[in-house]
């Protein structure tokens, strides 16, 4: 018998494998996400092979220009009609590239090109040893205050590897709004949360603070984003798939043939429901809304104030993205079960955020609470669930992020011997020292108010008409209400500027370089162009608030 | 064996993982206690996966793990920096900024 006979005897052929096909993936739809994230692998690459000297304008040139190249691809597929006719879902269901996404990662890369700008400030503080220094800790690794410390200032390091952290925020940020299954979701979340909790820590003064901010922002953080993956676990018990129009069609009912076997699991309802709380909830931690603002003002106060600009304007942009794309595409059909309980966290996320912020004597603890209340403005417009809605939230989050990035570059400027002066009483009397720096806070104080011919003026209306228009009448007059207590504060805080006489050891107005004036002047026009001209941006934004399912 | 129980146990140890974060003070302890929870949001998706009859849950298991792993890394960079600046690793004696 021949060998092969004998193999015969206990062996037979399989099928020939079927071929695998290989996944389509259309590079020039993900290339804004492709560059930002290409960018960031090589910026550690620069930190590995470049030396310490140049390292810092190599990384500022590579994260501009990438920044700026995938601004341009996101005008270059709107232009293409990607945001309005030809959106579609691309990467096999992953990624989905219509109008609230495009519209989403402009607004995400504009901020985040103007956040990098006061990340690369190295004028603000006093030359040490001879050397520029920046916002950040000369050697993250070293203990504050030790010798090594010391050794690192002297030896004039500087932490470049902010930018390539940075830039992966960013990146993460432009595939979180995008998402369209729930896995894309969770890895798009983990991306950009981990280097902004490596991020807080980096502060150059005031270190143990940031530690602080960085350990609570990373446990709390890991925590919710726990709670969002059991839920995305039981969303795909409920459903058998993880991506949104499958998930969509169990919660409509459309699926008309359910295993017998899978009678326990699938369209059960209490795994629908229960998911959905679960996912929700870590969405709404991203985005500071009671009962899950607990970290903002902690974070907010103690992560280098460049960072908190970057994360306040930033992480929310790409957080109401993500909302809305779930709850308006997959759970349409459950909207008579999440609105309600939407009204009350937006109600409480309003009242709270406006009334503790009044007794905050911190201005980047204050600021925090003022974030938390526009969470709460947003969630109204999110409730509307008509288009209208859709588009005020993209109009609100654009404008938003640009007077927070440029108030927080403000609060950069004003200092004393410690670095940043942010207790209120310092800031007293500051538009008699420096009438120019006061004047622009006060502006951005205003549009956060949303006074008349301010973006935030123009946002609050969008947002506050949406949800009157959507059946939620009695949450615009809490809305209302607490942008009236909001108005409050910061009106206090102007009055306190420019009405009260400055100490004789105030704190002084450091002259920025162009880079901080950037910022703060693209914060100034953003607000007045958009309070006083806004109907091209209205427009762009209701053309950009279908999404594709 | 119904793979039900699986979900329970799952849903079992996710509470444990979540009442450690609430309770313990110790920051290792406390991030120990996250992980456990990954790993029974794993538990849950293997199970669903076993029960629906594709692969999906399984392959979101392994991007957990690796997610997880990611997390370990910034996490304990986070914590050790802490520690190492207070002797301490105690989640309430982190408590310079409070009202």
């Amino acid at each position: 018998m021949s060998a092969s006979a004998v193999h015969s005897l206990w062996t037979m052929a399989a099928d020939p494998i079927d071929k695998i096909d290989a996944p389509k993936i259309e590079y020039g739809q993900l290339s804004p996400m492709l560059i930002v994230i290409g960018a960031a692998v090589i910026g550690v690459l620069i930190e590995a092979f470049v030396p310490r000297k140049t390292r810092y304008h190599v990384q500022l040139f590579v994260s501009v220009v990438a920044l700026v190249a995938a601004f341009a691809a996101v005008v270059g597929l709107a232009a293409r009609g990607f945001g309005t006719t030809k959106a579609h879902i691309a990467a096999m269901g992953a990624i989905a590239v219509d109008g609230p996404a495009l519209f989403l990662q402009g607004t995400i890369l504009l901020a985040g090109l103007v956040a990098i700008f006061t990340f690369a400030e190295r004028r603000l503080d006093p030359e040490a040893h001879g050397n520029r220094v920046d916002s950040f800790a000369a050697q993250a690794g070293s203990v504050p205050g030790s010798e090594g410390e010391r050794a690192a200032t002297k030896a004039g390091f500087t932490t470049t590897e902010v930018f390539p952290l940075a830039l992966f925020a960013i990146g993460g940020m432009l595939v979180f709004p995008a998402a369209n299954d729930l896995l894309t979701l969770f890895i798009a979340l983990e991306v950009f949360s981990l280097p902004l909790y490596l991020l807080c820590a980096l502060a150059r003064r005031k270190r143990l603070m940031s530690q602080e901010a960085a350990v609570k922002y990373f446990l709390l953080g890991a925590f919710a984003s726990a709670f969002t993956l059991f839920g995305i676990a039981l969303l795909y018990g409920y459903a058998g798939s993880v991506s949104y129009a499958t998930i969509a069609n169990v919660v409509e009912g459309n699926v008309k043939t359910i295993d017998p076997a899978l009678a326990d699991t699938m369209g059960n309802d209490a795994l629908l429901l229960i998911g959905v709380a679960m996912v929700v909830m870590g969405l709404l931690f991203k985005v500071g809304a009671v009962p899950f603002h607990m970290w903002t003002p902690d974070v907010y106060q103690g992560a280098p104030t460049p960072v908190t600009g970057f994360m306040a304007a930033a992480t929310k942009v790409a957080a109401f993205g993500a909302l809305l794309r779930l709850l308006y595409v997959v759970l349409p059909g459950l909207r008579w079960d999440w609105r309600p309980v939407m009204w009350g966290v937006a109600i409480v996320t309003m009242l709270v955020g406006a009334i503790v912020a009044i007794t905050q004597t911190d201005i980047k603890r204050l600021l925090a609470y003022s974030s938390i209340a526009h969470a709460g403005f947003i969630l109204a417009g999110v409730i509307a669930t008509t288009p209208d809605g859709v588009s005020s939230v993209l109009f609100y989050l654009a404008a938003y992020s640009f007077v927070t990035i440029g108030a927080f570059a403000v609060v950069t400027l004003v200092r004393d011997a410690g670095g940043e002066a942010t207790h209120l009483s310092k800031w007293a009397g500051l538009g008699r020292r420096s009438p120019l720096v006061a004047a622009v806070f006060a502006v951005f104080l205003l549009a956060f108010a949303g006074i008349p011919l301010t973006s935030g003026f123009t946002g609050k209306f969008a947002v506050f008409k949406a949800a009157a228009d959507g059946g939620a009448g009695a949450l615009v007059v809490i809305g209302v209400l607490s942008s009236a207590i909001a108005a409050f504060f910061y009106i206090r805080v102007i009055v306190l500027m420019f009405f009260s006489e400055p100490k004789a050891d105030g704190p002084t107005v450091a002259v920025p370089s162009p880079l901080t004036m950037t910022a703060i002047g693209v914060g100034v026009a953003v607000t007045l162009v958009l309070g006083v001209a806004p109907q091209y941006f209205l427009d762009l934004a209701g053309q950009a608030g279908v999404f594709v399912r | 064996m119904n793979p039900v129980n699986y979900l329970y146990l799952a849903s079992l140890l996710f509470a444990i993982g979540a009442t450690g974060v609430l309770i313990r003070r110790n920051a290792i302890v406390v991030f120990m206690c996250i992980e456990l929870m990954l790993n029974a949001c794993n538990l849950a998706l293997v199970a669903f996966s076993r029960m629906h009859g594709n692969l999906d849950g399984q392959i979101i298991a392994f991007f957990t793990m690796v997610v997880a792993a990611a997390e370990v890394v910034v996490g304990l960079a986070i914590i050790v920096s802490l520690f190492r600046s207070r002797h301490s690793a105690s989640v309430d004696d982190a408590s310079l900024m409070k009202l």
